[in-house]
């Protein structure tokens, strides 16, 4: 087996058996990115010597019995997460020469267990997209193509579509991305691998790029449902700099994939049934379920009324937040500089030519609903219908102890359809976005192929701070998938 | 609610946005287009809902902490990325005459 296609949990075991070596898997991934990121350009900055480097010490600290749990582990890191010393953009223009002075957390104990990084990968700017096209550092290909179109180049999702196509194609053997509206779960399932934006609160936000603080989560995107949990485990955790982080101890998630769904009610939501949703990923999601209850688990119909209102919620809130965290973005202290006639003229000019229309979009909108005379009709009514949505949530748990739905409601689209209507491109975290606004983990699991041959992916939603369940459901439903086909274009 | 011009014009400057002229009636249109589709949040009965601030799933209370001074004396640090500098001060166009 070449070592690009070893799972995280068996580049683990190769690496203990000495096998190989941290430096020899770094390489190969480092040989793969140079010949593949040309073209996928799922890597913003790639950090070839930083990461030889880093596996030589995880070598000798192997060498000395002092291996963390992921040593020597090749990762990638969405480049919204400040690493230290290391350019990071947010796929913007407007951060420009940005070098962080300091590390986000998650990455900094994915260090302390020993993981090495390659670089930073793609996304869209700010993290506000589903396509990977608003990325001021162009488009990622997603490494999957339709059968009857091969020539046609499609997104891999987003907003950490860089993330979740470096995984696929083998350019990494997992990656950091983040989660707002679906972040991670839409473009993992668009790529044909698993990735869980777990309970807000479970890992640290100090250090990510902030977009909608009080949707925004860190999560894992890798191959397998297991390397998500090894990777969570890493990332989780409370900081004392992030004040939303959950006091409470991290669990062996690892240890929870395999510990099947017998006895498990699993809800089965009504409201996701949308009108017109393509019947192949109605028949996935049936075959889902019947794979679950083939496991011993029982399926029972749930109601959560208010779904059909969490987009329009989502683009209210995210928005609202999104606006004032921008504000930051001014020309003064770090990032891109227009010059003006005044500073208010600098503060425009520098806005203006350092956001894309995605994010002036939506800099616009969350001005709008929080300026005076709006902010009860919008920005208060969102923030109660959303107070609903999770009640919806909480009264389900009364009657499953975990939800499966389709992860997206379509697979993967081409990069030259549906850019026109901002609207219908937020479609597409219509399954995804009401964990958000509940704060619940949600986990993505590639289950199938469409007609075309592109990935599908099943979504597990479990109770907040019970990502175990939701590994132990997602990994019940992984083994009965069996998913084993591959990427067209792979390392 | 349907934004006209002039809306837009004044929402992009709380927002310190520049805006051309030939740029407003293409947002105008976006906006109104985002703006129309998030309108159906009003047919919702949200009497009595205490709203929903913050993400977290449960009841949230954010915690307290020493009133004391953890970092500093990294002006160095601050400064580091500034587009342009005084000294231990970071510069921008004259503002007071």
């Amino acid at each position: 087996m070449r070592p690009t296609d070893l799972t995280l949990a068996q580049g683990l075991a190769a690496l203990e058996r000495r096998e190989i070596s941290a430096l020899e898997l770094a390489d190969a991934f480092l040989a793969a990115i140079e010949r593949l990121n040309p073209r996928l350009n799922a890597y913003i900055t790639v950090t070839a010597e930083a990461a030889r480097e880093a596996a030589r010490a995880s070598d000798a600290r192997r060498a000395r019995g002092e291996a963390g749990p992921l040593e020597g582990i090749p990762l990638g890191i969405k480049d919204l997460f400040c690493t230290e010393g290391v350019r990071t953009t947010a796929a913007s223009r407007i951060l420009g020469p940005f070098v962080p002075p300091y590390e986000s957390t998650v990455t900094a104990q994915l260090k302390r267990d020993g993981a090495v990084f390659l670089g930073k990968l793609n996304m869209d700017e700010f993290a506000m997209g589903s396509s990977n096209l608003t990325s001021a550092y162009g488009p990622v290909e997603n490494p999957w193509s339709r059968a009857n179109d091969p020539a046609r180049r499609l997104v891999p999702g987003g907003s950490s579509g860089g993330s979740a196509a470096a995984v696929a194609a083998r350019l990494a053997m997992g990656a950091t991305a983040t989660d707002t509206g679906g972040s991670i779960r839409q473009p993992a399932a668009f790529c044909g691998i698993a990735g869980i934006k777990p309970t807000y609160g479970r890992c640290s936000r100090f250090g990510i790029v902030a977009f909608a603080s009080s949707l925004d989560q860190a999560g894992p995107v890798a191959r397998t449902v297991e390397d998500c949990a090894i990777l969570l485990r890493s990332m989780a955790g409370h900081d004392p700099k992030d004040s939303t982080s959950a006091r409470l101890p991290v669990p062996d998630f690892r240890a929870a994939v395999g510990r099947g769904v017998k006895g498990l009610r699993i809800g089965v939501p009504e409201e996701y049934r949308l009108p017109g949703m393509a019947p192949e990923i109605e028949a996935l999601w049936e075959q889902g379920l019947a794979w679950l209850r083939e496991a011993g688990a029982e399926t029972v119909p749930i109601s959560l009324p208010h779904t059909k209102y969490a987009l329009p919620t989502y683009y209210v809130v995210a928005p609202a937040e999104a606006s004032s965290n921008l504000a930051r973005y001014d020309g003064v202290r770090f990032g891109l500089r227009e010059s003006g006639a005044d500073l208010k003229d600098l503060y425009e000019r520098t806005r203006a030519r350092g956001f894309g229309a995605e994010v002036r979009r939506r800099i616009m909108i969350g001005t709008y609903v929080l300026s005076a005379g709006y902010y009860d009709a919008y920005y208060l009514k969102a923030q109660k219908v959303r107070a609903l949505i999770r009640r919806d949530f909480e009264q389900a748990w009364s009657r499953c102890d975990a939800i499966v739905t389709p992860a997206t409601p379509t697979a993967a689209f081409a990069m030259d359809e549906r850019q026109d209507d901002p609207v219908t491109m937020y479609l597409n975290d219509v399954f995804t976005v009401t964990a958000n606004l509940a704060g619940l983990p949600g986990l993505a699991v590639p289950a199938g192929l469409d007609s075309q041959g592109l990935p599908l992916g099943l979504q597990v939603i479990g109770r907040a701070f019970d990502e175990e369940t939701v590994f132990a459901v997602g990994g019940a439903l992984e083994r009965a998938a069996g998913f084993t086909a591959q990427p067209g274009i792979m390392a | 609610m349907s934004l006209d011009a002039a809306t837009v014009r004044r929402v992009a400057n709380l927002a310190r946005l520049r805006l051309e002229e030939s740029e407003v009636e293409t947002l105008r249109g976006e906006l109104n287009g985002i703006l129309g589709w998030i309108e159906q949040l009003q047919e919702v009965d949200t009497e009595g809902v205490e709203p929903m601030a913050g993400g977290a799933p449960g009841e949230a209370r954010l915690p307290w902490r020493a009133d004391a001074v953890t970092d500093g004396g990294i002006a160095g640090k601050v400064l580091a990325n500034a587009p342009d500098r005084e000294g231990d001060y970071f510069a921008v166009p004259k503002v007071v005459e």
